[in-house]
């Protein structure tokens, strides 16, 4: 079986792309995507010391578990908003969005 | 380190998961970017079934491979002028964002990882296996102690639901 360390260094090289998406993209969907590989980082972490921290109880997974259900909600709401945006300004170039009422 | 199945399959599906992740940052055409964000749900699905999270994996492809990743694309869909020039996307900051990145990457891998790698008496050399039916530990567990979140975030997701409706709605006054 793969030792703890393994998970760690994946979770943590994808949380340092979303990052770097993040950081990156101007494209507002495209900063959603980021934030997704984020949150998924996060979750592979919960479930990496769920299974291998003695004494288990699968506490992690059930917090992985609630990320997942609010991540749907994040990305439904973002999503929404960013359609919104669309039809509002005809762009959804996070860089030139400056407007809270049109 | 030995050479197990184990391993392997968690080289492998490691490799699919971080390469696409790559993909998904990088790329100029964001619908395959969106295609690749799906690899990156399926690698991590399987790194869950590698860690004895059998029930977190299903979750995860319903939700994430079946519902999300297709959200996306209808939004990319909707909000691009399809077959036109807008399909491409432009970075900023590229530098700036991988100094970031690789500093992020890198504090982690020498505090974090360096910390819970050697011998604890915490960490177990094995994953756990389960004792009993894990669904119906999860089953229990959200009937059980955790049965307010359980009803929160099923307010929240009728409340983002009804949300989502309400401001992607088209304004007729």
């Amino acid at each position: 079986m793969p030792p703890l360390s393994w998970y760690l260094y994946v979770s943590a090289a994808l949380f340092a792309l979303g990052l770097f998406g993040m950081m990156t993209r101007r494209n507002s969907i495209a900063m959603l995507m980021s934030i997704e590989l984020m949150l998924n980082a996060a979750n592979i972490n919960l479930v990496a010391f769920s299974a291998y921290l003695r004494g288990h109880t699968m506490v992690g997974q059930m917090f992985a578990l609630f990320v997942i259900a609010l991540a749907a909600a994040e990305a439904a709401i973002g999503l929404a908003i960013v359609i919104n945006i669309y039809r509002t300004v005809k762009h959804i170039d996070a860089d030139e969005i400056n407007l809270m009422k049109w | 380190m030995e050479i197990t199945g184990y391993n392997v399959a968690f080289i492998a599906i490691a490799a699919m998961t971080v390469t696409s992740a790559i993909f998904v940052v990088t790329l100029p055409n964001i619908l395959r970017s969106a295609l690749f964000l799906m690899f990156t749900f399926i690698g991590v699905a399987g790194l869950y079934v590698l860690a004895n999270a059998e029930i977190l994996a299903a979750m995860q492809l319903l939700i994430y491979v079946g519902a999300i990743t297709v959200l996306i694309l209808f939004a990319i869909v909707l909000t691009q002028q399809l077959m036109g020039a807008r399909i491409t996307q432009t970075s900023r900051n590229i530098v700036l964002g991988g100094v970031a990145a690789i500093a992020v990457f890198a504090f982690i891998a020498t505090t974090f990882v360096s910390h819970f790698s050697k011998g604890s008496d915490m960490i177990a050399a094995q994953p756990a296996v389960p004792t009993s039916d894990p669904l119906l530990m999860i089953a229990k567990m959200l009937i059980q102690p955790y049965v307010l979140p359980f009803e929160l975030a099923s307010f929240i997701l009728l409340v983002a639901m009804v949300g989502a409706i309400v401001i992607a709605k088209e304004d007729k006054d």
